[in-house]
Order: structure tokens, then C-alpha cells, then sequence
């Protein structure tokens, strides 16, 4: 028989504080009151002073309310009864599924042995240029999309989520917009793949805490998926939700802020979720593509700035057109080599020229007169532009390697483009100075 | 010092708080004994003392504190948290707190689990010593005792360097075969007690070691083969510097370009609350990679001590002290040691959680007030120094600092600054721009003489910076605006940069340029930058700076000496001629003293 204690000494914010034995820290309890009962995890132990954070937080709670104390950590259901159904951030179900009780799991366990892992591998191709040819996802990357809001990182976020070879995906929504929940549940329902994917979902009217547990509920089913084989695509949208929940808590509990309000430990915490990521050797990987959105569009915001250091690179999502400056893969070196031999020099050198491309405009738009390189450099942008960064092109690897080509024998001289001798030799487009036919 | 005991009073984070019985110290290894009758966990979790008051020990546990509760027994070692030393160190990858990563994995899978360690040192290895000192002998600490060969270097076995009197060598060993566990000397101290020493003993990582008989100035440079380094902004021997730069600007790369080709003895990785898979590029590529010098593999000199970011945070902490110490350790063999870590923020943010749940009163940034003072510290274990048998060994570290928004102004970069010998910084502008290795130009700096003739290369910086001038200025009045003699300054400044200061690390020739073919290079560029050239218009400069660009290129990825290389090299001496117009006036004196 369980023991009930009913005197809560204080409820501050999503914390209350009981006196109490014989408990354990990261223990669960439950604790009940009028409005309802609530997940509260223990996240402090001083004597036998217990306190802890409330999933459904703190409002609605009395001093009189009971608290049972369950003696295990936050769990979840891990069968593949999971596939298809969608469950909130305290895990439970959102549809209107029965509740799963078998094999339960604890989530945020141990990170996996830098020593097991192997180096990455497989591209994953998505059909977007700047993705694939610019900068390519690998399987068992972490990677973000940096955006501001407006933008529609939701859509992208979906579109390689359809487009991408993988077994599974599982989207761990945070402070979702309720409407961008039923846009990922339609567009995976259309494409067919609501049966391999698992929602699990926290909206923008749930309690904050629950915020806390989706990345972690959704990595660690996704973890035992891979170790079960499966290759598993993990959604988080949106990260920066995440850690606004974070800094609310950390701030009603009085812990003193590093940068901008948020706890000293954002980076640990949002790496320790990131690194998830991972490609289990003789088992399944897990690859996750995250939303970042950036508070006044501004990337050394604590959010995208402690991100940027634990990710492998990041998409920057501007315009509706996914940015060559900022963004970034780092581990497409590990694939490109493999692909065609022009991969490498053809990315550096485009975006380097995209750069000068910049440079010029920045001169025309301060009404400078424009040299005869500046003029080919506006050509060249315009087209790069167009053929490459627009959302709308959807092209395999290959084809966009040949039409990057094509852009700069277009516009330039080979000893223009920076390009190696031999590559020139080999790729250039013989005598191609007539008009594209696709602008006609 | 007497095992104490205690009992778990309190839990927060990885923070818990122990009512002691007995004496305990400060960096005291305690055990936290997790007992949880409802999982069935049993587990000793290891942690460090970090705050003792009024009969409280603070302690920060090195693993994840789930299902600690309070009146949990602790055990306390009596032992400062240390290092093991001794052969075998070399080719290993550990976590921070020395655990063998590898045999972790054997006996637990694909994940950390807690509670579990292992011996640093193999104790079944046999090592084949040989004796150097003999029976009678006076020894004090750090004195060799014999050797044993390790890969290709000869370890030496020493006095253990926390024995500090005086001894006279009783008995050593014979010949042959032995474990680190085998007695291979036995010494008499003053008082004629004997002490029985095997080939490792422990070293609490928080102390410098300190055998040497004096330290140094660094002024002999370090090659990195990375020419914007070597050149510009060098490293020394014994020296320090930092790579400061914003997420994804190429701090990482460097210092992995930099552990395969430095011109060091050993190196050794400290990969500190970084990401996993950049330590896992190091560990499967080195044992296949060759270094040039040696003909063994690259990890036959290196030592991983990984402690990624989602790894325990107090460990974090540890993980540098532990490298520093295994880098003073070899250096006392008279070897040149490299430290790099990667990134010394991850440690610095270690501190400050730590003193957050201290409830320290917190200082800029909320880093804990003695910051500074702990950077410092840590970089002054770098160092050259003599040995007492007139050898010299060094400890070279080179560490990046991860500052928040890219900005330079925060706490752990400035205090950084205040320490090191150089500063490699890297700029945003230049990483987006693909100008790699993104190091600004204009903002680093090196206090340590380079390989390079300084009058050259100052003549080379003066050009850089000049044409960046020009550039600016260009911004705001034009290209009309600008001279063309200033123009051609500009074209030099652009030209220097994309085919000297840029490398292309994945290129498997440019990646990296030994000092002789840096030279060369750098001679060739000087004769183009101290030329008068004779030039039309500016679009004409452009034209033919874009074809020498690109000549010099190829040779940058032209095998050293090579028919291609010499084949491109007069192609570009050529191109140079043709509009060469005598020496630039302001570079007279200069030519004039290198000719003579
Ligand atoms: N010298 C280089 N040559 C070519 N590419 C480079 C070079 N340096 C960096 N890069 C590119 O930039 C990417 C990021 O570099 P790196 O991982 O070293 O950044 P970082 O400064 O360590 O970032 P973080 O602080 O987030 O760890 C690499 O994956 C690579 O694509
Ligand atoms: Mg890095």
C-alpha cells in the first residue's frame, strides 16, 4: 500500500513541496486535486523536504491535495502498437486509442558509448539543391532548421520528412500550433505514412512541463526502435519552445540565469537531446531534424547560438528559400566524396561566387557604378537564385550538379570560377554561352 | 588519511549533499552507495568532494543521480581524484575521468551505464623493461628507474612523482617481462623503510606536475602545417594558444587537422563536452592513418580523452585536468607533448553549473568569480622545461573557446586572452564566406617568433592589411573612386588570402604543407607582392590576378616537387615577369637585404 501524504507546504509556480520519506530523486508521484490528477517529478531533495515539478502544473493545486509517490521515473510504452497513434507530452494518448501499459521503458537514460558509435555514412536525399548539392543530410545527423517565425519551416519540415528514405518517423511537437498539428497529421495522412509514424505532441494551450518531456518521450521510443533495426527520422518542432519552458521553470525556482533569462545549463540540456542522434552499428540510426525559430531573427540569441554549437551544421530558412550563409551540414564531407567527383569544388566554389554576388549588390544598392565583373556576378546570382535556392526546385543531386554548371558557364570564364584546371576540363559545358532554355 | 563515511542528506541535479563521519578533503573521491529497493539498482556512483561546511560535504557525482535517496550510504575514498600513470597510456581512448571507453563498451553495450569502471591500465599486459638504475643508486622522484618500450617511443619507468624524500635503489628488477602491477624496484628512504615500486602509481589531476628543473621561454615554433599559422600567427613549443570562434567557423577542424600533422611527439585529444561524432572521426581514422615521421599509425601517439556533451557534466569538468596531467606525464620523458582541447567553454560551463547549485555568488555571465584564475592556472601547465638529465620535454596546449553569439567580448574568451601566446580567431564573415581555415587576419595575433624570415612576412602582413583598407574604402567610394595603384594593392591583399592564408583541409595535398614547401611558397608570393606590376586597368589587374589565382592553385594542389609543380610554378614565375615594372618602392630596402 502506497503512502498518501495530503500536506503540500508550498506551491510556487509548477513547484510543490512536501515532507516525505523514503524518496527517491527523478521519481515520479502522483498528485491529485479537484481539478484532476497530474505526473509530478521529484527534483529535489533536501532532508526530507521533497519538491516537485507538477506536469499540469501548479495551478488549481491546494495545500490539501494528495500526493502517492509511484518509486519508478517517467516511463513509456515502447510496442509497435505505438505506430500510427499520437499521445501528448505526459504520454498520454491524443487520439482516442487506448492507453499502452505494456513494456514500459524510462526515458532520458544513458548516452550511448562515444566508442560504439560509427561514422556516418548514408546521404539522405530530400530532391532540395541546397540540401543535397550544398550542404547534404546524413543518416544520424542532428540538424536544425533555423528560421524565423512566419517562415514556413512546418512545410519544409515535412517535405523531407515525406521525401526521405527512412522506416519511421516520429514527430515530437512542442508548443505546436494547434493548426500546424492538423497541417503534419494531413500531410502525412495524404502521403500514406501516418502507420510508420508517432506523435508525440505538446500544443501551445498544454501545461509547460509536459513542453519538457516530448524530446525526451520521442527519443526514447525512437532509441528503441533503432536498436530494433529501424531506421527512425525524429521531427522537433520547435526547439525553442523547449527551452522557453525551460527558462519558465528555472526562473519560478529561482535559479540565477546565464544569458537572457536561461539556466546556465541550456546548452548541456539541449545537447543531451540532440545527441540522440546516432547509427547503432548492426541496428537502426536515429536522425533528427529540428525547428529553431529565432526570437527577432537574431542568431546569437541563447536558443540558436547554444544550438549552433551542438548541432551538425543547420538549415538558415529566410524568405521562404533555405539560405548558402549560415547554413551548413558538417557532416557532408563524409558523403560528397562518394557522390561525383565535381560535388566538393562546385559547392565551394558557387558559394564563394554567391558571395562576391552579394558584394556586388551591396555596391548597386549604395549606387556604386557596376565593372564588368560585378554585372556577370548579378547574372550569376539572379540564376543561382532561381535554379538552386527557390523551394520550389525539386531535382535529384545529379541533375542539380549539371545545372550549377550550366549557371556558371552562363555567366563566367572557367578561370572566373576558381575551379580546379581538371575539373574544368572535364565538366564545363562546351561552347554554352546561348540563353537557358528554361527562362524563355 | 582514514575512510570516512556518510549519509545522503540531500539531492539536487548531480549536486549531493553528505552528512560526514570522519576527516574528509577537499577533490576527495567519495562513493555514493545507490540502493533502490524498488528497480533493484545497486550501484556505486563516483563523485568528488567540492565544498565541505559545517560538517557537510557537498559532493559532485560524476554520473546521472536518478534514484539517489536520502540517508543513501557514501564511502569516501581518501584518495584525491588522480590519474594512473604508467605505460600504456598511448592509443587509448577514455572518458574523463580515465575510464577505457572501449572496455566500457565490452562489458556494457552500446550505452554508458553508471556505476561502471575500469582499470586506465591494462594489468595483463607484460612490458619489457630494462633497468637503467642500479642497487645503490640515490633517486628522488621522477628519476628513471629502466625503461619500456612503447610504440616507438622508450617510456620511461620513474620514482613515482609523489615519493619526495630522498632514496637508495634496494633492488631492481632483472631483464624481462612484467606487468604494471609487478614490483620492479624497491627504495630505502632516509629513514630505512622500503618502498615497493611497480611501473604505475596515481597523480591527483588537479596538481601540476612539477619533476623539471626550470621552465623555459617558447620561442622554438611548433609546425601545424597550416600556413596562415605557421606563417603568421605561430605556435611554439611549450607555448599556449587559443582558437576562438562561433559555432561552425572551423575551430574543430583545425585542431583535428592539427592533431594528425603537428610536428609533436604525442598528441593528446581532449574532447570536452563537444559532439560525440567528431571524436568518432579520430578514433576510426587514426588507427588507419600513417604519420609521415614515424611510419606507425597516428594513434600509436595520441590519447582520447572524450567526455562529449551529453556524458555526466562533473566528469566535464575533470576531463581536462586528466589530459593536462597524461601530457606532463610524457613530457617528463623528454617528448613534445600537444594538448588540444575542444572546447574549453564546455569546461568553463561545467564550473558555472556547478556553482550555480553551489549558490556561489555568481560573476559575469553568472561564471563563478574565480573563473579567470582557474583558465589561468590551467594554461600554466603548459610549458618548456629542462629535465634533470638535461633533456628538454614540452607541454604545448591549444585550446578553443566556444563564446556565446560569436562574441569575443565574454568572460571565457577574455580570460583566455589574458593567458595565452597566441590567439587564432575566427571570424564569422570569414567561415560564410568559405575562407578556410576561417582565421581573421586582422584581428589575430602570436607573440612567438615564426620559421619565416620576419622582415618578409611583416612585409606580407603590411600588403594584407593595406588592401583590406583599400577594400573598405572601395565599399564607400567605389571602384571608380579608388586608384589603381591602390586597386592593385587590393588585388595583392585578395590573392595573398585565396592562395596562402586559405587551405582547403580536405584536399589530401593542400591539407598539409610541411615547412620547406611553406617557404618555398611564400617565396614565390613575396617576389609577386614586392613586384611593381605594370597594369592598363583595373580590368585588366582583375583578369590577370583571377589567372594567376588560379595557376596558383593547382600548384597548391600539385604534389611538392612534382613535374606538375614545376611545370606550374614557371608557368606562374613566367606570368609575373611579363608585367613585372622593377620592385615596389616601399619593399627597396627589404629585397635589397634579403638579396645581400
Ligand atoms: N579548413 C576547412 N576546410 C574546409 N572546410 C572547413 C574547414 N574548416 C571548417 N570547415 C567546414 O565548416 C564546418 C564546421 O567546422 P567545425 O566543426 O570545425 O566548426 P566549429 O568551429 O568547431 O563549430 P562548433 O563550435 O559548433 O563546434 C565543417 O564541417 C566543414 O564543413
Ligand atoms: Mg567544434
Amino acid at each position: 500500500m502506497k503512502k498518501v501524504y495530503s500536506k503540500i507546504e508550498s506551491i510556487a509556480g509548477n513547484v510543490i513541496t512536501v515532507t516525505a520519506e523514503d524518496v527517491r530523486y527523478g521519481h515520479l508521484a502522483m498528485v491529485t486535486s479537484a481539478s484532476g490528477s497530474s505526473l509530478a517529478e521529484v527534483i529535489r531533495l533536501a532532508g526530507d523536504r521533497v519538491s516537485l515539478q507538477v506536469f499540469a502544473g501548479g495551478r488549481g493545486i491546494s495545500t490539501g491535495d494528495e500526493v502517492v509517490f509511484l518509486g519508478h521515473a517517467m516511463r513509456v510504452s515502447f510496442t509497435d502498437n505505438l505506430l500510427g497513434r499520437i499521445f501528448d507530452g505526459s504520454g498520454k494518448p491524443r487520439d482516442n486509442g487506448p492507453r499502452l501499459e505494456e513494456n514500459l521503458v524510462e526515458i532520458g537514460g544513458p548516452s550511448v558509448n562515444p566508442a560504439m558509435r560509427i561514422i556516418p555514412r548514408n546521404m539522405i536525399r530530400t530532391g532540395i539543391p541546397m540540401i543535397d548539392l550544398f550542404n547534404s543530410l546524413v543518416e544520424s545527423q542532428k540538424l536544425p532548421i533555423f528560421s524565423v517565425s512566419g517562415e514556413p519551416y512546418n512545410e519544409l519540415l515535412a517535405r523531407i520528412a515525406m521525401q526521405a528514405e527512412v522506416d519511421m518517423i516520429i514527430l515530437g511537437g512542442m508548443g505546436l500550433k494547434y493548426d500546424d498539428y492538423l497541417y503534419f497529421r494531413e500531410v502525412l495522412e495524404e502521403g500514406g505514412a501516418m502507420s510508420r509514424t508517432i506523435f508525440f505532441v505538446h500544443t501551445a494551450s498544454d501545461p509547460v512541463v509536459e513542453c519538457l518531456l516530448v524530446p525526451d518521450l520521442a527519443l526514447a521510443v525512437a532509441e528503441r526502435f533503432a536498436l530494433k533495426g529501424r531506421k527512425v527520422l525524429v521531427l522537433l518542432s520547435d526547439m525553442t519552445n523547449f527551452s522557453d519552458s525551460m527558462k519558465e521553470i528555472a526562473i519560478t525556482m529561482e535559479q540565477v540565469p546565464s544569458n537572457r533569462g536561461y539556466p546556465g545549463d541550456l546548452y548541456t540540456q539541449l545537447a543531451a537531446r540532440y545527441e540522440k542522434a546516432v547509427d547503432f552499428e548492426g541496428a537502426g540510426s536515429i536522425t533528427i531534424v529540428g525547428v529553431t525559430t529565432m526570437p527577432g531573427d537574431d542568431v546569437t540569441h541563447p536558443v540558436p547560438d547554444n544550438t549552433g554549437y551542438i548541432t551538425e551544421g543547420q538549415y538558415y530558412l529566410r524568405n521562404g528559400r533555405i539560405e548558402p550563409f549560415g547554413s551548413l551540414s558538417r557532416l557532408k564531407q563524409l558523403v560528397n566524396k562518394d557522390t561525383r567527383e565535381d560535388h566538393r569544388s562546385l559547392m565551394d566554389g558557387m558559394i564563394t561566387l554567391y558571395a562576391n554576388y552579394k558584394e556586388s549588390m551591396e555596391k548597386k544598392s549604395m549606387g556604386f557604378r557596376m565593372s564588368e565583373w560585378d554585372l556577370k556576378l548579378l547574372k550569376y546570382g539572379e540564376l543561382f537564385e532561381r535554379d538552386m535556392m527557390d523551394l520550389s526546385v525539386n531535382i535529384p543531386l545529379e541533375q542539380a550538379l549539371d545545372r550549377g554548371w550550366q549557371i556558371l558557364a552562363e555567366c563566367f570564364d572557367p578561370a572566373e570560377t576558381g575551379l580546379r584546371t581538371e575539373l574544368v576540363n572535364k565538366f564545363w559545358p562546351g561552347g554554352c554561352t546561348e540563353p537557358d532554355e528554361e527562362s524563355a | 588519511m582514514s575512510q570516512a563515511s556518510g549519509q545522503v542528506v540531500g539531492v539536487n541535479g548531480n549536486m549531493v549533499s553528505v552528512q560526514m563521519d570522519g576527516d574528509v578533503s577537499l577533490n576527495e573521491v567519495g562513493y555514493i552507495l545507490l540502493d533502490d529497493p524498488t528497480t533493484g539498482e545497486s550501484k556505486r556512483l563516483k563523485s568528488e568532494v567540492i565544498r565541505i561546511r559545517g560538517g557537510r560535504a557537498e559532493l559532485q557525482v560524476f554520473e546521472m543521480t536518478r534514484g539517489i535517496g536520502v540517508n543513501d550510504k557514501v564511502e569516501f575514498s581518501g584518495q584525491l581524484l588522480a590519474v594512473e600513470l604508467g605505460p600504456g597510456l598511448l592509443g587509448r581512448v577514455y572518458d574523463g575521468l580515465q575510464n577505457p571507453l572501449p572496455e566500457l563498451a565490452e562489458q556494457c553495450g552500446f550505452f554508458l551505464d553508471r556505476g561502471v569502471y575500469v582499470n586506465a591500465l591494462n594489468r595483463a599486459k607484460k612490458w619489457e623493461f630494462t633497468p637503467k638504475a642500479r642497487v645503490g643508486d640515490s633517486v628522488e622522484r621522477a628519476d628513471t628507474l629502466g625503461t619500456v618500450p612503447e610504440g616507438m617511443f622508450q617510456h620511461r619507468i620513474m620514482v613515482p612523482f609523489n615519493l619526495h624524500r630522498q632514496y637508495t635503489v634496494k633492488s631492481i628488477a632483472k631483464s624481462g617481462e612484467y606487468t604494471v602491477d609487478d614490483e620492479i624496484a624497491v627504495l630505502t628512504d632516509e629513514d630505512g623503510t622500503d618502498i615497493s615500486v611497480t611501473m604505475r602509481f596515481e597523480w591527483p589531476v588537479k596538481r601540476a606536475i612539477d619533476c623539471y628543473v626550470e621552465r623555459h621561454r617558447p620561442i622554438r615554433p611548433m609546425m601545424t602545417k597550416v600556413r596562415i599559422i605557421d606563417t603568421f600567427f605561430p605556435v611554439a613549443f611549450g607555448g599556449t594558444y587559443c582558437i576562438p570562434g562561433p559555432f561552425g567557423a572551423g575551430k574543430t577542424v583545425l585542431q583535428q587537422i592539427t592533431s594528425r600533422n603537428a610536428d609533436v611527439d604525442i598528441v593528446i585529444i581532449a574532447a570536452c563536452g563537444e559532439r560525440a561524432g567528431e571524436v568518432v572521426e579520430t578514433l576510426r581514422e587514426f588507427p588507419e592513418l600513417l604519420d609521415p615521421r614515424t611510419g606507425r599509425t597516428l594513434m600509436e601517439r595520441t590519447v582520447i580523452i572524450c567526455n562529449t556533451s551529453s556524458m555526466p557534466v562533473a566528469a566535464r569538468e575533470a576531463s581536462v585536468y586528466t589530459a593536462v596531467t597524461i601530457a606532463e606525464y610524457y613530457r617528463q620523458m623528454g617528448l613534445n607533448v600537444l594538448l588540444l582541447a575542444d572546447s574549453t567553454s564546455r569546461w568553463a560551463q561545467a564550473m558555472r553549473e556547478m556553482s550555480g547549485r553551489l549558490e556561489e555568488i555568481p560573476g559575469e555571465e553568472a561564471f563563478p568569480a574565480y573563473l579567470e584564475s582557474v583558465i589561468a592556472s590551467f594554461y600554466e601547465r603548459a610549458g618548456l622545461v629542462s629535465l634533470k638529465d638535461g633533456g628538454t620535454g614540452s607541454v604545448t596546449i591549444g585550446g578553443t573557446v566556444s563564446p556565446a553569439g560569436g562574441n569575443f567580448e565574454e568572460p571565457v574568451t577574455q580570460a583566455t586572452l589574458k593567458v595565452v601566446g597566441a590567439f587564432h580567431g575566427l571570424s564569422r564573415e570569414r567561415s560564410d564566406a568559405r575562407r578556410y581555415p576561417a582565421i581573421d587576419p586582422l584581428e589575430s595575433w602570436s607573440k612567438y617568433p615564426g620559421s619565416g624570415d620576419p622582415g618578409m612576412v611583416e612585409y606580407a602582413r603590411d600588403v594584407l592589411h593595406h588592401g583590406n583598407e583599400v577594400g573598405q574604402m572601395m565599399k564607400v567610394v567605389g571602384e571608380e573612386g579608388t586608384s589603381l595603384d591602390d586597386y592593385i594593392w587590393y588585388l595583392k591583399g585578395e590573392f595573398t588570402d585565396s592562395v596562402y592564408l586559405q587551405q582547403n583541409a580536405f584536399d589530401p595535398i593542400d591539407a598539409a604543407v610541411g615547412s620547406e614547401r611553406q617557404e618555398y611558397c611564400f617565396g614565390i608570393l613575396f617576389g609577386l607582392l614586392t613586384s611593381k606590376l605594370n597594369h592598363g586597368n583595373k580590368d585588366e589587374a582583375r583578369n590577370w590576378f583571377a589567372q594567376l589565382r588560379q595557376r596558383f592553385l593547382d600548384l597548391n594542389g600539385a604534389q611538392w616537387r612534382s613535374d606538375s609543380f614545376k611545370r606550374l610554378e614557371s608557368e606562374i614565375r613566367d606570368t609575373i615577369k611579363e608585367k613585372r615594372a622593377g620592385t615596389e618602392a616601399n619593399a627597396m630596402d627589404l629585397v635589397g637585404k634579403i638579396r645581400s
